[in-house]
C-alpha cells in the first residue's frame, strides 16, 4: 500500500529541549493512523512538523511525497487540518466560511454540498459564536473538507463534546475514510482510537513506545485476560488455593488471571466446588486505554489496580 | 498577491465588522459625536449676518457717519466697532479669527468734502467666499450710495479690497481633519493589535496559514477594509463639519493619500504591537500607551500651533502628526508643497513599521 506519511529518525528540538527524540513511522494512505501520548510527549509538536507548521530540527519527514517545510505551500492544497477546539470569525455563518475557503482555495462553491457532508446544513446561516461545540468541530471538519484532501489531520476533534456530538463526529470519520481519504488522528479518547484508527502509534517523552493494530498492542502489552464473578471473599481465597493464580478482591467482586479456555472452565468448576455462592460471571480483557496507561507509566499500578478494581485494591481477603 | 484571495479575505472580514455594532459604533459614529461636541463647544450663538470689524479711524465726520448708517441700514452686515489703539486691523482680525473688516481712513470725511477721492480698506477671507462676496458687494453699494447722496460723483469714496493677513481657521476648522487623523490612528490601531493578538492566541492564525491565503493578502485585505472605513468616515465628518458648523474643511483628492498611507501606517503599527506582546491583554496596554499620547499631541483636538515649543518638538516626532498636518494642507491651507512633503514622511514611516511588522510577524514557527 503507498504510503501517505514516512517519518524517519524525526528530531525536534526547542534550544535545550528535545521534544521528539528521532521517531519512526508510517502511515499508509486510505487508512485511519491514531497518534497518542500524554500531554507534553510531543504528539502536537510531530503533527505540526509534518502539516509544515515547524521545521524539524532533524531527520526525514515525507508527507503526500512533499517535504511540508519547504513545499508547505504545495501540501496545504491537498492536507485539511482540524485543530483541537476550532475557532473561527465569531460573526460569520457556516455557509459564508465555507464560500470564504472555496475562494481561497479556487474551489467550486459548493456550500450547502459542504455543510451536508458534515450534517451542519441546518446551522448554514447561523453565526459561528451561536453554534454549539460539536456544531464549531464540524464546521472544522467541513471546511478541511473544502480543498477535497488526500490526507486529513484530526487534531482531538471531540474534546470537550457530548457522547452524541462525539458519535456524529465519528460518523463522519468513517465515511472519510470509506471515500479513501487517509486520516492521522491525535486523540485523548483511547475507546475512539481503538474504535476508529487501522493503526495507532504511542509516544511519550519524544519516542514512540510502540505501534501496530489496536489488537495486536494489546496481545503485546495486555495482561492475562481475566475472570470475573460475584461472589464472598472466602470465594476468592478458594480460588487462589485451587488455581494459584493471583487473584483480587473488592467489594464482592473476585478476579482471576486466566491463561485460556481450558483454565475458564476449571475456574468455574472450582468455583462450584467451593459451595460458596457466586453470580454474574464475565471475561474482562485490556483495552488499549489498560495498555496506553501501563506503557507511559504515567500512573503507578496502585492506581492501575484502582482504576480496573474501584477502590480496596489488593488481592485476597 | 491573488486579488480574488484578497477581495475574499476583504468580503470575509467586512461582513464580520459590520456585523460588530460596537466596532462600527467607534469607527463611524463616535468620530461625528466628538465633532457634534466640540463644534457646540468651540461654536457660540451664530448670526445670520456676516460679521463686520469696523475700525473708524474719522469718527464724527459727516462722511464717515452717513457711510455707517447706509451699511447699518442694508441688515446683511453685522457691525461691531474697534479704535484704533487696535493698531492694524488685519492682524487684529487673525489674531481673534474673525473674516471681515473695513478701515475708514482719518481724512475721509475731508476729502469728500473737498470731493477728493477717498478710499476704504475692505478685508475679507477669500476662504469663505460667500462671507467675502456679501461684505465687499454691501460695503460697494453703500459707497456708490454716499457718493450720489453727497457729491453725485459715483467713483469719489471707493473700496480698496484686501485680503486678512493669513488664511483665517477656527478650532472647528482644525478639529474635522484632526479627527480624520484620529480616526486613521484609532479605528485600524486598536483593531489591529487586538486581532493580532486574539488571532494568535485563538490559533487563527496557524489555521489561516494551512490555506494559500498569503500573510501579504491577509494584511492587504486589512489595509483596504481600513481604507474604505476611513473614507466613509472622512466624508461623514467632513459633512457634519460643513452642515452644522461651517467647517472650512472640505473634501479633496489630496486626502487619498493620507487617508490610504496614513492606514497602511497604523494597520502595520498595530500589527506589530500585537505580534510583539504574548497576550491580547498585554496588547492592549500597548495599544493604548502608543495610542493615547499620539492622540493628544499630533493636533487631534487643537491645532500644534497652539502647544508650546516645546510640545511642539514632542508632536514632529509623532507619525500622526504628519497626517494631521498633510491633512491640513490639503483640506485648509491649499499648500500642495506640504502635503507632498508630509506624505513622503508618511510613506517612510509606513514602510518601516510595515516591514517591522512583517518582520515580527510569521504563520508559522521555525
Amino acid at each position: 500500500m503507498p504510503r501517505a506519511v514516512e517519518v524517519r529518525g524525526l528530531v525536534k528540538e526547542y534550544g535545550a529541549l528535545r521534544a521528539v527524540n528521532g521517531i519512526d513511522f508510517d502511515v499508509e494512505a486510505g487508512s485511519v493512523f491514531a497518534f497518542l501520548g500524554p500531554n507534553g510527549a510531543g504528539k502536537t509538536t510531530t503533527v505540526e512538523v509534518l502539516e509544515g507548521l515547524r521545521r524539524a530540527t532533524a531527520g526525514s519527514v515525507s508527507v503526500l511525497g512533499l517535504d511540508p517545510w519547504s513545499q508547505g505551500s504545495e501540501l496545504h492544497r491537498r492536507i485539511g487540518v482540524i485543530p483541537q477546539e476550532f475557532r473561527f470569525f465569531e460573526k460569520i455563518t457556516p455557509g459564508e466560511a465555507v464560500a470564504y475557503y472555496a475562494a481561497l482555495f479556487d474551489r467550486p462553491t459548493l456550500v450547502d454540498a459542504v455543510l451536508e457532508r458534515v450534517v451542519l446544513l441546518d446551522k448554514k446561516n447561523d453565526r459561528f459564536e451561536n453554534l454549539s461545540g460539536g456544531q464549531k468541530q464540524k464546521l472544522g471538519l467541513a471546511l478541511a473538507l473544502v480543498s477535497e484532501p488526500e490526507l486529513l489531520f484530526l487534531d482531538e476533534p471531540t474534546t470537550g463534546l457530548d457522547p452524541h456530538a462525539r458519535r456524529s463526529i465519528w460518523e463522519v470519520i468513517r465515511a472519510l475514510r470509506r471515500e479513501g481519504r487517509t486520516i492521522f488522528l491525535t486523540t485523548h479518547y483511547l475507546e475512539e482510537a481503538q474504535l476508529l484508527a487501522d493503526r495507532v502509534a504511542i509516544i511519550d517523552h519524544g519516542r514512540i513506545l510502540t505501534s501496530g493494530t489496536a489488537d495486536s498492542i494489546i496481545a503485546e502489552f495486555g495482561r492475562p485476560d481475566r475472570l470475573r464473578l460475584d461472589g464472598p471473599p472466602e470465594l476468592a481465597e478458594a480460588l487462589r488455593r485451587t488455581t494459584g493464580r493471583p487473584v483480587r478482591y473488592d467489594r464482592g467482586r473476585v478476579e482471576v488471571e486466566v491463561g485460556g479456555r481450558e483454565e475458564f472452565v476449571r475456574l468455574l468448576s472450582a468455583a462450584e466446588a467451593s459451595g460458596l455462592p457466586w453470580s454474574n460471571v464475565t471475561t474482562v480483557r485490556d483495552s488499549l486505554e489498560d495498555v496506553f496507561v501501563r506503557l507511559v507509566g504515567s500512573m503507578d499500578e496502585g492506581e492501575v489496580r484502582a482504576a480496573a478494581l474501584p477502590s480496596g485494591a489488593g488481592g485476597g481477603r | 498577491m491573488n486579488p480574488r484571495r484578497i477581495a475574499a479575505d476583504f468580503g470575509v472580514f467586512a461582513r464580520g465588522y459590520v456585523r460588530n455594532r460596537v466596532g462600527l459604533f467607534f469607527a463611524l459614529a463616535f468620530p461625528v459625536i466628538i465633532i457634534l461636541l466640540f463644534g457646540a463647544i468651540y461654536t457660540t450663538a451664530g448670526s445670520s449676518t456676516a460679521p463686520v470689524v469696523v475700525q473708524d479711524l474719522d469718527p464724527g465726520g459727516a462722511s464717515s457717519q452717513q457711510f455707517l448708517a447706509i451699511l447699518n441700514a442694508s441688515h446683511d452686515l453685522s457691525l461691531s466697532f474697534v479704535n484704533a489703539s487696535v493698531g492694524n486691523l488685519s492682524s487684529y482680525l487673525t489674531s481673534r479669527g474673525l473674516t471681515a473688516g473695513l478701515v475708514i481712513p482719518a481724512n475721509f470725511s475731508a476729502r469728500i468734502a473737498a470731493n477728493q477721492s477717498a478710499g476704504v480698506v475692505v478685508y475679507t477671507d477669500p476662504g469663505q467666499a460667500s462671507v467675502a462676496g456679501t461684505v465687499q458687494g454691501v460695503v460697494s453699494a453703500s459707497l456708490v450710495e454716499l457718493n450720489l447722496e453727497r457729491t453725485h460723483t459715483p467713483s469719489l469714496a471707493y473700496p480698496i479690497a484686501r485680503n486678512v493677513g493669513s488664511p483665517i481657521f477656527t478650532d472647528i476648522d482644525y478639529l474635522v481633519p484632526g479627527l480624520i487623523g484620529f480616526t486613521i490612528l484609532t479605528s485600524p490601531m486598536f483593531a489591529m493589535v487586538e486581532l493580532t493578538a486574539t488571532y494568535r492566541k485563538e490559533k487563527l492564525f496557524r489555521q489561516l496559514s494551512l490555506t494559500p491565503l498569503t500573510r501579504g493578502e491577509w494584511l492587504s485585505s486589512k489595509i483596504l477594509w481600513y481604507v474604505v472605513l476611513t473614507l466613509i468616515s472622512a466624508a461623514l465628518m467632513v459633512s457634519v463639519g460643513d452642515l452644522l458648523f461651517s467647517a472650512h474643511a472640505r473634501l479633496s483628492w489630496g486626502m487619498l493619500p493620507f487617508l490610504v498611507l496614513g492606514t497602511f501606517l497604523f494597520v502595520s503599527l498595530g500589527m506589530l504591537s500585537g505580534s510583539v506582546t504574548r497576550t491580547p491583554e498585554t496588547a492592549a496596554v500597548v495599544g493604548n500607551a502608543i495610542t493615547f499620547p499620539m492622540m493628544f499631541l499630533s493636533g487631534t483636538f487643537f491645532p500644534v500651533q497652539e502647544f508650546s515649543p516645546a510640545l511642539q518638538a514632542v508632536a514632529k516626532v509623532l507619525p500622526l502628526y504628519y497626517v494631521i498636518d498633510g491633512l491640513n494642507s490639503v483640506m485648509l491651507f491649499n499648500d500642495p508643497t506640504r502635503a507632498l512633503t508630509d506624505a513622503l514622511v508618511v510613506l517612510g514611516i509606513s514602510l518601516v513599521f510595515f516591514l517591522a511588522a512583517l518582520r515580527a510577524f510569521r504563520w508559522r514557527d521555525e
